[in-house]
């Protein structure tokens, strides 16, 4: 039996990122605390630049000069044993071009499942990622030849091998029609439903906050607020996340501003 | 390291190889026509030719796989697929090892056709075992694979990474002792010659040329050339960070 796995997937206590060289290396992520929940969809939301990327590059451990707590599926972030449990997926595609769809698939599969006597369930893996992102009939097409949507999906397949107990997704909807961004939404929620997986899901778009179990909201490096949807537009006496998030962000303004005019008192 | 990673790592890089074969053409029959065009350069002069020519075969394979590697590189950390991989538990060395024998495997393409056709095709009048000049330019291709690996980290794009084939390789050209011999240069740069690996290539090239068995010194010299690529190699891996700022 196993023990009984932590309810959080990753908990941060004062992470800080700091990026640039030379004297003044500049404050990317300030000294955040906060908890993403296991098995459920947490996205994360912000305007563009306020550290989304930079926060999932910490929890997959690509980003330098990390410090504070930083726990993801019950080890430190960037512990080896990690990278074969989480699955990526950065902003831009990152994709080989010049590989058909499943010549992609196949390679990141023997990545994270080598061997021949692999080779079947690496098969079967490959063929559920393309079904997964509905790529089958695009199958045996270059990465190359395919429009930015349907690399974007390619990207997601490549992450979706594997069963990851983690999901991190930098902006995957980005430059999606409505009825493919619906579609990966469900997807989503199957995944973290049937796979049991967390799904930890940037977007600048606040209307897909809406679609999410949990929501990090993010601004300028800091964390305006975790919660729930439903919660944060009670808590703000609002319809939408959207305008929740603005009131937030005008509460946040005006205590920076009456704190500078004490201090300056 | 793991051998599954490698082979699959080696096999996706010859695939995406595949999808362009005018680079296939350009990498196997450039050597070929090069070597064409100086046999009737030195028409009258097959001594020259010999000597030209011999060396020639070792610094091809070292040019392509210069060219090719930092190009490719630098595409897999432009691309980020670098930054999945290193997220994956794919460990560097099986990366470098993938590169070096996807690129090792068309090197040896490449010699076996140049030399061929150099050997039974030019004339080219070697005295030494046809295998023992295919042997250094294989380790002439690994160096190459190395040096372009390496380099590819310092350049940020591919304007860049071209750009450092004239920085690297043409000093090394100059003074490997293929224009002059390397005891008649300014002793600095006889020095300098003496600590660049293509010069011991070009040595390797030679001695097979002249000697009917395999000598000291050409032992010696495939010796540091495969020393150097191994070196080279592993400072690339250290430029690979799974984090990066």
């Amino acid at each position: 039996m196993m023990n009984n796995p932590p309810a959080v997937a990753v908990h941060a206590h004062g992470l800080t990122v700091r990026r640039g060289t030379g004297r003044t290396p500049r404050t990317v992520l300030d000294s955040l605390d906060f908890d993403v929940p296991r098995g459920r969809i947490t996205g994360l939301l912000g305007p563009s630049g306020c550290g989304k990327s930079t926060l999932m590059r910490a929890v997959v451990a690509t980003q330098a000069h990390v410090t504070g707590t930083l726990d993801v599926l019950g080890r430190p972030a960037g512990h080896p044993e990690l990278r074969s449990r989480i699955g990526y997926v950065t902003q831009a595609p990152s994709v080989y071009d010049d590989l058909t769809v499943r010549q992609n698939l196949d390679y990141f599969a023997a990545v994270l499942d080598p061997g021949r006597a692999a080779a079947d369930r690496r098969r079967a893996a490959v063929d559920r990622a393309i079904t997964d992102v509905d790529l089958t009939s695009r199958a045996g097409a270059l990465a190359g030849n395919l429009s930015g949507g349907q690399r974007s999906r390619v990207s997601l397949a490549v992450a979706l091998l594997g069963t990851p107990e983690l999901l991190v997704l930098d902006e995957p909807t980005v430059g999606l029609d409505p009825v493919l961004r619906r579609d990966l939404w469900n997807l989503f929620h199957d995944i973290a439903a049937t796979r049991g997986a967390t799904i930890l899901v940037s977007s600048h778009v606040m209307d897909e906050a809406e679609r999410c179990h949990d929501l990090l909201l993010m601004r300028e490096g800091r964390i305006l607020a975790q919660d729930t949807p439903d919660a944060l537009r009670t808590r703000t006496d609002t319809t939408t996340v959207e305008e929740g998030f603005l009131r937030l962000v005008d509460e946040a303004g005006a205590a920076a501003r009456e704190t500078q005019e004490t201090q300056a008192r | 390291m793991n051998t599954a990673r490698t082979t699959a790592t080696a096999a996706r890089v010859l695939r995406q190889l595949r999808h362009d074969p005018r680079s296939i053409a350009l990498m196997l029959l450039v050597p070929v026509l090069m070597l064409t065009l100086l046999r009737f350069v030195f028409d009258g002069d097959a001594h020259t030719f010999d000597n030209i020519g011999a060396s020639l075969l070792g610094i091809f394979p070292l040019i392509t796989m210069f060219l090719v590697t930092s190009i490719a590189t630098l595409r897999e950390r432009t691309s980020g697929t670098l930054e999945r991989l290193l997220a994956m538990p794919l460990g560097k060395g099986d990366l470098i090892a993938g590169y070096a024998l996807a690129f090792g495997a068309v090197a040896v393409v490449q010699s076996v056709l140049a030399t061929g056709l150099a050997l039974w095709l030019l004339g080219l009048d070697v005295t030494g075992s046809p295998w023992l000049l295919l042997l250094v330019a294989l380790l002439d291709a690994l160096l190459g694979t190395a040096l372009g690996l390496f380099v590819s980290a310092f350049a940020a794009s591919e304007f860049q990474a071209v750009q450092f084939m004239p920085a690297v390789i043409f000093p090394q050209l100059l003074l490997c002792g293929l224009f002059a011999a390397r005891d008649t240069m300014h002793p600095v740069l006889e020095g300098l010659s003496d600590v660049l690996p293509m010069s011991y290539a070009v040595d390797g090239m030679t001695q097979v040329l002249t000697h009917t068995d395999m000598t000291a010194d050409f032992v010696r010299d495939a010796v540091i050339v495969a020393a150097c690529a191994l070196l080279v190699l592993a400072l690339g891996a250290a430029t690979l960070r799974r984090r990066t700022p």
